[in-house]
């Protein structure tokens, strides 16, 4: 009887699966077409830029935007470096991003170890005063904001910049580590300051190693979204600093007279290399990236 | 070892001012910083957005209202609004619905093997490769979809329609295909994040429910609408804030990528590009911080409100 109840079950199964097992094969080959067509939605443009940049003006513009360069030339390359100042652009970029994550992370990292680990009058105030800076949208603050940075007489200058990315990059950054620093395990901690360890060097010497893997994800998180930042450079470097630009607005510029000039190779060659550093950036950082971009949705 | 009680109590004062000395080190910069830098011009906006304030003058006239009263008249705002209430129904719902389809593929989608379900081959390839626009800059990407977008034969959309023998399309100077064009735009950019966001979401659920089911003779749509999408319900909610809140920003692609900036006859524009124009190019100051407190405040009632209306009960698992 048990025996025979056990075959009845096993029929239905082996079926099922039989029957699976066919799907599988139309199915699978339908969601790779449906897979394979995004990929090339996504690679296809990307890889179209790079290919144009060694294109020639009449190649690009012509009847057959598809087609491959007759040549591989580097000369619009050349000229979107020297005379669109990409290269310049890029260099201020990197001086930018560099201090500013920088000082991010070590002021970032220094407020929410503080309320993370320390009880005092007024902590969960100054915890929810940062943390309510993420719903708010920086469009409201754009104009107080302008002339806040210009009384300062920063404006036009990259500490400015540099001072509202770091003010800007805190909520987040303090939101994230708070929580960090409270999953650590404080016995370490406690036995440096039992040996006499003073506070400052407690955190710098055995809090921030063991944060490491927070503080890197936050790291990246901040310097791609400097990085891409477009709104407050053109609102705080103004069209008389042009030496002083940053990348994004310096490729949207160029696009703009792009159409009087008409240099579409160099304005390709100039999107290339504003996408390569990301890309390199992307594909070695890639587990990290993707962890930390989507770390506040989990929370 | 006590060396009396006043000693203790003073080496347990000083101990507590070193403690307190530290905490005040440590939260004063940031502090500072983001004070002056978000707050305060946080909480003058409102201010700002009651006066005439057109930045020549050093006292601005404090108006009441009149702001808010104009903005009720303004047909440009008012575009601008309804292109937020377009974005925000159908760019969050284009997003997850494509988003959701490959993230099923990627973690479901190759059936089970060995006992657990799998995604089809190559799916990790594929998560790396549709991530990859999202670390893009806006700006570079409004930038790279003009030349893909441009309306004559010479667009690479326009070139690859002219090989099948359609003609040129006006994506972005045609007025009622334009916004579209742009929520394209954003739809590429974002699908591989909410892919692997969904991804994430997906492989929480246990293995042997998807077993069970399959077991049972569930098909593919069974195991996405009985099991799948329930239980990554949370995750979809917050995709869904983030994709609404993103719906009232747009500004670099617009700014970027459309014709006269919200053109072609403000046929695009958004209020965070008024807000910037009202501001930066007509001095209007008050104005501008006017549009910026409506904005404050439809961000915030869309947040509130979504975050109530699609509140489920919590699967636990």
């Amino acid at each position: 009887m048990a025996i025979q109840t056990d075959a009845v079950r096993v029929a239905p199964r082996a079926a099922a699966r039989r029957r699976q097992k066919n799907s599988v094969g139309v199915f699978g080959a339908l969601s790779h077409v449906a897979l394979i067509v995004w990929t090339i939605l996504v690679v296809g443009p990307i890889l179209w830029t790079f290919l144009a940049s060694f294109k020639t003006n009449p190649e690009i513009v012509g009847d057959a935007p598809l087609a491959l360069p007759h040549s591989f030339g580097w000369d619009a390359w050349g000229r979107a470096w020297e005379k669109a100042h990409v290269g310049r652009y890029m260099l201020n970029t990197i001086l930018v991003v560099g201090v500013s994550t920088l000082f991010t992370m070590l002021f970032g990292s220094m407020a929410a170890y503080v309320l993370a680990r320390y009880r005092f009058w007024g902590n969960r105030a100054i915890y929810y005063l940062f943390v309510s800076g993420l719903s708010f949208p920086v469009f409201l603050a754009l104009v107080p904001l302008f002339f806040v940075v210009r009384n300062l007489g920063l404006i036009d200058t990259h500490l400015g910049v540099i001072l509202v990315y770091i003010a800007y990059s805190l909520p987040f950054t303090v939101f994230f580590l708070t929580a960090f620093f409270k999953t650590l395990p404080t016995s370490v901690a406690e036995a440096a300051m039992m040996d006499g360890c003073s506070h400052t060097r407690t955190f710098f010497q055995i809090m921030m190693p063991m944060a490491r893997p927070g503080l890197i994800s936050i790291t990246i998180f901040n310097i791609l979204g400097q990085w891409n930042q477009y709104l407050l450079p053109i609102v705080l470097l103004s069209g008389s600093v042009e030496d002083k630009w940053l990348i994004t607005q310096g490729i949207a510029n160029i696009n703009t007279s792009a159409g009087y000039e008409a240099d579409w190779p160099g304005l390709f060659a100039a999107l290339s290399m504003a996408i390569i550093p990301m890309m390199i950036v992307y594909i070695i950082f890639q587990r990290q990236i993707q962890s930390g971009l989507t770390a506040g949705a989990v929370k | 070892m006590r060396h009396g009680d006043g000693g203790a109590g003073g080496r347990l004062l000083s101990a507590k001012m070193r403690t307190y000395g530290f905490i005040v080190s440590f939260l004063l910069v940031p502090l500072i910083l983001y004070v002056v830098f978000v707050i305060s011009p946080y909480a003058q906006a409102f201010y700002i957005s009651l006066t005439n304030w057109r930045g020549i003058s050093a006292n601005p006239q404090y108006i009441g209202f009149e702001n808010f009263g104009r903005l009720l008249d303004d047909d440009v705002f008012w575009a601008a609004v309804r292109h937020h209430g377009l974005l925000l129904l159908a760019m969050p719902l284009i997003t997850i619905a494509i988003a959701l389809f490959f993230s099923f593929l990627l973690n479901v989608g190759g059936g089970s093997k060995g006992g657990a379900m799998r995604g089809v081959r190559g799916s990790g390839f594929y998560r790396v490769v549709y991530f990859f626009p999202q670390v893009l800059a806006v700006a570079v990407v409004g930038v790279l979809f003009q030349a893909i977008y441009r309306p004559d034969g010479t667009g690479v959309l326009n070139g690859l329609l002219s090989t099948v023998g359609l003609g040129p399309v006006g994506w972005l100077i045609t007025p009622d295909l334009a916004l579209w064009s742009i929520m394209g735009v954003v739809v590429w950019q974002s699908v591989g994040f909410y892919v692997v966001l969904f991804s994430a979401g997906m492989s929480a659920i246990p293995k042997d429910v998807f077993e069970a089911a399959a077991l049972d003779g569930a098909g593919r749509f069974r195991l996405f609408f009985g099991i799948t999408l329930p239980l990554i319900w949370d995750t979809i909610q917050v995709g869904w804030v983030y994709l609404g809140i993103a719906a009232f920003d747009c500004f670099a692609l617009v700014q970027v990528l459309s014709v006269d900036r919200g053109g072609p006859d403000n046929a695009t524009t958004v209020l965070p590009l008024e807000i910037w124009r009202t501001a930066f190019t007509f001095s209007k100051f008050g104005y501008a911080s006017a549009m910026g407190v409506a904005l404050f405040f439809l961000t915030i009632t869309f947040a509130a409100l979504s975050l109530r209306v699609t509140r489920r009960e919590r699967i636990e698992f």
